[in-house]
This record gives C-alpha cells, sequence and structure tokens, in this order.
C-alpha cells in the first residue's frame, strides 16, 4: 500500500512540474465549456427569405406578412429576377426562394388551387427539411384563414378534429444547453484522460526511465493503479469544474444525485483508463499512441451519440456501443443530470461499465511486462 | 538541393517506418466517413413511445397502431396512469408519451372533437421535436382520412418545392465536407508539431541545426512528407465519397485540390507554429488534439450552422480558418461555382497561412537556451 502512496506521489510531481499541462488540464475544459455549450444548437432561427412575387395582388403580400411575422422566417430580399435569387442562394445570401407566380390571387379568389414554389438550400439536409415543414406550416395557416373568410357560417359543418397540445418534460423550452453541457463534459474528460495517461506511459518508455521502475520490487499493479489514479482525479475534478460552470455560468438544473453521477464517472474513468495504459503498452514512442489514441477517441465520441439519436443507429452500431465506455456514460450523465434517474434506472449501463472496467484494467497489467 | 532531398527522404523513412501510424493516419479519415454514412444519422428510427390510453376504443386502438406503425416508432410500455410517466422517461429508453384523453373516440363522433396530447422528454431536445412533429403529422393524416373528401375540397394553396443542391436530402453533403476539413487540420498539424518538438525533446533538434542544412530547410523537409501524405488522404476521402456515396465533386476538381492544398498548408504552418511554442511533445499534442478538436467540430460551420448561434459567434468562429475552408469546399464539391464565389474564404486562408509563417520565423529559435 504504502509502496502504490508514493508512485502516485511520484506521479503527481511529474504531472505539476509541467507548468503548461497543469495549467491546462483544468484551463482548457473551464473555457471550451464556457465558449462551445451556448454555440451549439440544432434550432433553426431567421432562415434567411428571399422572394420572388410576381402576383403582387393583396393574397400574394398578405402570405408574406405572414410570413414575415413569424419567429423562423426572416424576409430578407425582395426581387423580380430568378437569376438574382438563385445567384442569392449561391452565395448563401438566403437559404430559400419563394417564387409566387402571377395569377396566384386570381386562383385563390376563384376557388381553383393557388401554386406556389419553394426553392430550399438543401446542402444541410436536416435544416432544409425543417425549413420546408416549417413554411408548410405557414401556409397552412394562412389556407385556414382563407377558409374561415369564404364559407359563411350557414354552409359550415363541423369536421372531426383531433387537438393536439404538447408539453416537453425536464427541459420545458428545449434549451439546447442542457443537452450538450453534459455531453462536451463527457468527452472534455475522455480527451485529458484517455490522452495524458496513456501518453505518460509511454513517455516513461521512450525516455527510458520505466526501466528504472522495472528494476525495483515495485508490482505491475502497483505500477498501473499509479498511473491510473492522479488521472482518474483529474478527471474527476474535471468534472466538477464543468459542473460548477453549468450550474452558475448556464444555470443547468441538477436533478439526480451527484455522489451517483461522480460514482458512475469514476467507474468510466477507470475502464478509459485501462484502456489506454492497455493500448500504451503496444506503442513505442508517443506519437504513435497519440494517433491510436484519437482514431478511438473519434469512434467512441462519434458513436456515443452525443448529437445524434441513440436509437436511430442501426443494429452493428448499437452492438459495437456495447464496449463503447463513452456511450454508457453519456447516457448516464444526462440522465441523472436532467431526468433525476436512480441508480436503479441506470444499473444496466453501470454494470457494463464495471465489466469494462475490470476487462481493460486487467489486460493493462496482463499485458505490460516488467521484463525487456 | 542534393542535401535537402536526402533529409526528405529521412523524413519520409521515419515515416513509413511506423507502418500503425501510417495505417491509422489513412484508416481515420475512412472510419469518419464511413460512420457518419452508416451508423449515426439525425434520423428518427424506432424511437421508443409509451402510450397512455385512458379510453381504449376503436379510434384510439387504430390511431395508436397507425403511429407504432409508421416505422419511426417503437411502443416500448402502456402505461395505465400517469403517475408512470416518470418513471418510463427515468429510465431513458422511451422518448414520448402519447395520453388519449377519457372517451376519446366518442367525444370525436359526437362533439367532433378530441384531444391527445403528446409528452416529449425534453432531455433531448432535438429527438423531443422530431417526436413530436412526426406524431402530430400522422395524427392530422388520421383525422384528414376521417374527415374525407370534405377537407380535400378547402385545400387552397398547394406549395412546391425544389431541394436545390441536394434533392433527395441526403446528409452526405454535409459530413464528407466536414470530415475533409476536420481530418485535414487535425492530421497536419498534429503530425508536424509533434515532430518538430519531438526533435526539440530528445536534443536531436541541435545535431540537425549544426548540420549544414538551413534552418528553413529543416522545417521545410519535416514538413513535405505530411504535405504529401495529407494530400493522398484528401484524394483518398473524395475517391471514397464518390465510390460509395456516389458524391461526385460538382465544380472544378483542380480548383479543389488547389484549395485543399491551400488548407493543407495553413495547418501546416499552424502545427509549426504550435511546435515553437510547445517545450515537449505532450504540450504540442494538447494544444493540437485538445485544443482543435472540438472547436473545430463544434464552431466551423460542420455539424452545427453558424448561422444558428449567438451573434457573438460569428466573431468568435472568424478565427478559426475550418470556417473558411467548409465554405470554400461545399462551393466548390456540391454547389459547383467557381473561384468568383470563394475569393473571400481563399484570401483569407492565404493570409492566415502567411501570418503563422511569419510568427513561427520570429519564434523559432536556432540558438541553445
Amino acid at each position: 500500500m504504502r509502496t502504490i502512496f508514493y508512485l502516485i506521489r511520484k506521479e503527481f510531481i511529474q504531472i505539476f512540474r509541467n507548468k503548461f499541462i497543469s495549467k491546462a488540464i483544468f484551463a482548457v475544459p473551464i473555457v471550451q465549456m464556457l465558449i462551445l455549450v451556448p454555440a451549439v444548437t440544432f434550432e433553426l432561427k431567421n432562415v434567411k427569405l428571399a422572394i420572388i412575387d410576381k402576383d403582387m395582388t393583396s393574397e400574394s403580400r398578405g402570405l408574406i406578412n405572414m410570413l414575415a411575422g413569424s419567429t423562423f422566417f426572416k424576409v430578407s430580399f425582395s426581387t423580380f429576377s430568378e437569376e438574382e435569387a438563385n445567384n442569392l442562394l449561391h452565395r448563401n445570401k438566403c437559404s430559400m426562394i419563394l417564387q409566387i407566380p402571377s395569377g396566384f390571387g386570381k386562383d385563390i379568389g376563384n376557388g381553383k388551387q393557388g401554386k406556389l414554389l419553394a426553392t430550399i438550400d438543401a446542402v444541410n439536409a436536416s435544416s432544409a427539411e425543417l425549413t420546408w415543414a416549417y413554411f408548410n406550416g405557414v401556409v397552412r395557416d394562412y389556407n385556414m384563414d382563407l377558409i374561415k373568410k369564404n364559407i359563411t357560417s350557414g354552409s359550415f359543418f363541423p369536421l372531426p378534429r383531433i387537438e393536439i397540445t404538447n408539453r416537453y418534460w425536464y427541459n420545458e423550452l428545449l434549451n439546447y444547453k442542457y443537452y450538450m453541457l453534459p455531453g462536451i463534459l463527457v468527452i472534455l474528460v475522455t480527451a485529458i484522460g484517455f490522452l495524458l495517461a496513456g501518453l505518460n506511459m509511454v513517455r516513461e518508455k521512450e525516455i527510458g526511465t520505466i526501466e528504472q521502475i522495472n528494476v525495483t520490487p515495485v508490482r505491475k499493479y502497483h505500477f498501473i493503479i499509479a498511473k491510473m489514479v492522479p488521472f482518474l482525479l483529474i478527471g474527476l475534478t474535471d468534472l466538477a469544474l464543468g459542473l460548477v460552470i453549468g450550474k452558475v455560468a448556464f444555470n443547468i438544473p441538477f436533478e439526480g444525485s451527484v455522489l451517483l453521477m461522480f460514482f458512475g464517472s469514476s467507474i468510466f474513468l477507470i475502464a478509459v483508463l485501462g484502456l489506454a495504459l492497455f493500448i500504451s503498452t503496444y506503442s513505442g514512442t508517443q506519437q504513435q499512441y497519440m494517433f491510436v489514441a484519437f482514431f478511438c477517441m473519434i469512434i467512441f465520441i462519434l458513436m456515443s451519440g452525443i448529437f445524434t439519436p441513440y436509437e436511430s443507429m442501426p443494429m452493428w452500431a448499437q452492438d459495437f456501443n456495447l464496449i463503447n465506455p463513452v456511450a454508457y456514460l453519456m447516457r448516464i450523465n444526462r440522465m441523472i443530470m436532467l431526468k433525476g434517474s436512480t441508480i436503479s434506472d441506470i444499473s444496466r449501463e453501470l454494470y457494463s461499465l464495471v465489466v469494462l472496467a475490470i476487462l481493460f484494467t486487467t489486460l493493462a497489467v496482463r499485458r505490460y511486462r516488467k521484463t525487456v | 538541393m542534393k542535401r535537402f532531398l536526402g533529409f526528405v527522404k529521412k523524413e519520409f523513412l521515419h515515416i513509413f517506418r511506423d507502418y500503425r501510424t501510417l495505417f491509422i493516419l489513412f484508416g481515420i479519415p475512412v472510419a469518419q466517413i464511413l460512420i457518419f454514412g452508416f451508423a449515426v444519422s439525425n434520423d428518427i428510427r424506432n424511437a421508443g413511445v409509451a402510450i397512455l390510453d385512458l379510453s381504449h376504443d376503436e379510434i384510439t386502438l387504430k390511431l395508436t397502431d397507425k403511429i407504432i406503425s409508421s416505422g419511426f416508432f417503437k411502443k416500448t410500455e402502456t402505461l395505465l396512469n400517469y403517475k408512470d410517466i416518470d418513471r418510463v422517461f427515468k429510465k431513458g429508453k422511451t422518448k414520448a408519451v402519447i395520453i388519449f384523453e377519457n372517451d376519446f373516440g366518442k367525444k370525436l363522433i359526437s362533439e367532433g372533437k378530441a384531444s391527445l396530447s403528446i409528452i416529449a422528454d425534453g432531455s433531448e431536445p432535438n429527438t423531443a421535436t422530431l417526436v413530436t412533429n412526426y406524431t402530430t403529422a400522422i395524427v392530422n393524416d388520421f383525422t384528414t382520412e376521417l374527415a374525407g373528401p370534405v377537407l380535400n375540397n378547402s385545400i387552397r394553396i398547394s406549395p412546391d418545392v425544389k431541394m436545390f443542391y441536394n434533392p433527395n436530402l441526403k446528409s452526405h453533403f454535409m459530413f464528407v465536407p466536414g470530415v475533409v476539413t476536420l481530418i485535414l487540420i487535425l492530421i497536419s498539424a498534429l503530425m508536424t508539431s509533434v515532430t518538430i518538438t519531438r526533435e526539440k525533446e530528445f536534443g536531436t533538434m541541435e545535431v540537425l541545426l549544426v548540420s549544414p542544412l538551413r534552418p528553413i530547410q529543416i522545417i521545410l523537409g519535416k514538413v513535405m512528407p505530411y504535405f504529401i501524405l495529407s494530400f493522398i488522404n484528401v484524394l483518398l476521402i473524395l475517391a471514397l465519397s464518390w465510390l460509395v456515396f456516389d458524391l461526385p465533386v460538382k465544380g472544378s476538381l483542380i480548383l479543389l485540390l488547389a484549395e485543399c492544398m491551400l488548407y493543407i498548408l495553413m495547418s501546416l504552418s499552424l502545427g509549426i507554429l504550435i511546435s515553437t511554442v510547445s517545450g515537449n511533445m505532450q504540450q504540442a499534442i494538447f494544444i493540437s488534439l485538445i485544443g482543435l478538436m472540438l472547436p473545430t467540430v463544434l464552431l466551423s460551420g460542420f455539424i452545427f450552422p453558424i448561422e444558428n448561434m449567438p451573434k457573438i459567434y460569428d466573431y468568435v468562429s472568424s478565427i478559426l480558418p475550418p470556417r473558411y475552408f467548409i465554405v470554400i469546399i461545399k462551393n466548390i464539391m456540391i454547389k459547383g461555382t467557381g473561384l468568383m464565389y470563394i475569393w473571400k474564404e481563399t484570401l483569407i486562408l492565404i493570409i492566415m497561412t502567411l501570418v503563422f509563417i511569419g510568427l513561427s520565423v520570429r519564434k523559432f529559435k536556432i540558438r541553445l537556451e
């Protein structure tokens, strides 16, 4: 036990001797959280419209006013030339062109169908879909207004109607910060733990100091534990800092148990550090390790469901995620923080993380050779 | 010149000797493209919904069936009372609960009006919005079917849509340019900064500096192989997106490759700059990986459009080179526009490259400290 304690002390001294790293491991997460969390949102607003109104009747103007009045659209340009409108689309000055052909007002007046043509910049497919859906919503409202105006009360008979009300629980206003903060926090903790722990180990190999440890009676697991503990503590400190920022700067609620979150994160960190040390036994140079780590991290993070719904992934991807610790913590953190899930709700994720932690750490200890 | 070529050859040998790194260098973009192409998407598929049916009549059963069989949803549970809602949400599998009021069918037929509520799990805002929208659309469809011809006559306006640049709404149009942007800057900056700091850390930089090679030749020699490797990476990604996703380059390929070279050059000079400010490899890796990765992914417009962010991010992101390159590559690849539309972004990248090189030259030390 004393050996481990001394080794851990040595690691801490080594880490904090490097002036840059010792500051960066705390400063970088803070700065990135403060800058990145408010930035990311899928919410679309002020979609820029260019309008070609060839009709110029009160009907077409009524529709334009209705579009301009919605918070979703912003009428930025009004032109008569299609070429100019297309040019605006090319230049990214607008994201949608609405053409109202001449005769639109007359057709509506005569009870015929009025035609409209929308051209949407669809490079970003999901934004385009959303824009189209909102546009249809506005047109539907406009349509309803027309019907109300035209149908006299006598000929009106009730259509069956299902009234839909909807609510969003846990995040009434669909604030994206609630969603992103736990996610970005997981990434930062992963990146720092995974990268630094492994680099630290390989560095000892690369500059040869590992030999000096190898000739001492230090046991294999002593050494591995001593390499893990400092980064575990640093990771948890970063987590705490991130949560404080969430509370103080962004006022993000914390519904569940803080203790449970730290418990889950500790198991997660043990798994990740175990994997990092396991990989490091295969790498001879820091450069090599860094690339393998980078590769793993990118795959883990992209597959974890940070930006995209987990359930939409194909089966093979969900199977892969059984060994992806980041995917478990992503769910655990969001569930505890936003929904107040309890230990029984997340038991499956916790068990899986425990299994991964034991697996990776055992592999790391077994693969580490004291002999050359 | 011969000396220089010899030096470049030495650097190449260093790289090729480490086949594992080389493998990963090309493996990362391939993996990313495949993950974005086949594994992750923003669509809703099999989202869990739970039903709280207080009426339990023919119409609610029919509507439930219609919702579940739409392919977007999967029924997780049938709830019996309101108290259960919190419980199923906390378990995390259920994204929305659909509630039919008491006597739903009876009210719909006799009063012509019934109400339904959708409670979505707002802790995942994007999924919550999509699930709500899809359910609403399905319910509206259902009402239209019930109403029959009466409602159809009242539709007066029929908008047509043309999805420009991307008629089939493929998500590839978004992520292929994004992956190129991300991979090039990370790999180029990372590789250069690490390889130069490595020489510093092990003291071999001294050996190089006392050699007859001039400092500029040393740096160029170090950077040259990575320039070529990164360029091969570009070709690999473009070929992959063409073969696997059928996404060809719409504009001029030569212009695109030239812009990629400029961007690689910019990333390499950024890498050199990072190496001049870092004392050891860990520091260089920390700056170029942890410092660059998240901002590049999140603030460049790769996944999240900059227009949707708060106004201030327009300025914050303007110091990030990837932001400009993403505009350039999207314009050439997808919109097929020429230099006329992107000269501003190109100019900014050129200026950034010059600034990075200028700063590195000033900071580069050729003496012992």
